[in-house]
């Protein structure tokens, strides 16, 4: 058995504020952005753009972050400070880094988890109308943040 | 204070200018930046010119970090190059693993300007 399929982590409900965490935490030292954490709500998350980084290992899953395209572009043209307008290519890599880095800076959160588990690279999703559907049997943790005006979801999905 | 030639190795261009920002935030002076989206590259760049420090990436396509270091640890021209890996892996075996093969330290992602010159400054005989 190697290091990664030795340990099985069950996802638990005080996951929740660390997931935030992790979030604001990335998204402030990165994007310099500083987000607003929303109360849960049971609206479906919705956004023209998915960024989302598998989990594999000691927990199997799926850290995606949902937004609008103009949230999207914000944060990409805060992430690179006056480097020039954002192309929908940097974009698109903006919000891939930025699931990447809240997925791994999750992880090393979590008592076990960094040795345990591995990051897949970032795929992007954009449309209009989609909706983003795990098989059974899963969890999910869902944080939803305000971005200056503009709803941010975040979700852990983990596959049980 | 002595600027120096760097070269950064990262497959997301964001996080490259984020990495040049962080450099220029903490105040290290910078002579000339270079930029590589994978190990192939960057080490075409180190046997073109040999910068003073590279900070790379762990997870890149075509060749990842660990696998530039091995290459790199065979290049003459590169011996005594400070590299510096800049990565979200948050795991002590890939950690241990590119210090084993030659890396002489580690960023762990998000970091700030601050923690970067810390990991630095060491390095470069405290020219920074």
């Amino acid at each position: 058995m190697d290091q990664y399929s030795a340990v099985k982590i069950k996802p638990e409900g005080s996951w929740k504020p660390i997931l935030e965490c992790a979030v604001t935490e990335v998204f402030e030292l990165m994007a310099a952005v500083r987000l607003g954490v929303l109360p849960e709500s049971p609206e479906p998350q919705r956004g023209a753009i998915t960024a989302m980084v598998g989990l594999a290992g000691a927990l199997c899953g799926m850290v995606h972050i949902r937004c609008s395209h103009t949230a999207a572009q914000k944060l990409a043209g805060s992430m690179l400070n006056g480097s020039g307008p954002a192309t929908p290519a940097m974009i698109r890599d903006a919000l891939g880094e930025l699931a990447n880095m809240v997925a791994g800076n999750f992880k090393a959160k979590i008592a076990n988890l960094a040795d345990h588990c591995m990051l897949s690279v970032p795929t992007v999703i954009t449309g209009e109308d989609y909706c983003l559907e795990a098989v059974d049997p899963y969890s999910c943790i869902r944080a939803d943040f305000d971005y200056d005006g503009n709803a941010l979801h975040v979700s852990l999905v983990v596959h049980t | 204070m002595k600027k120096i030639n760097v070269l950064i190795v990262d497959d997301s261009s964001v996080m490259r200018k984020i990495v040049e920002r962080s450099l220029r935030q903490a105040g290290i002076e910078l002579a000339e930046v270079r930029e590589a989206s994978n190990g192939a590259e960057a080490l075409l760049e180190t046997k073109k010119s040999p910068p003073d420090l590279i900070l790379s990436d762990i997870n890149m396509p075509i060749m990842d970090g660990l696998e530039f270091l091995k290459s790199l640890a065979a290049l003459d021209s590169a011996k005594g190059i400070p590299v510096v890996m800049i990565t979200t892996e948050g795991s002590e075996a890939r950690v241990v693993e590119a210090l084993s093969v030659g890396a002489r330290g580690y960023i762990r992602k998000p970091f700030t300007p601050e923690q970067v010159k810390e990991r630095l400054m060491p390095l470069m005989g405290g020219n920074l």
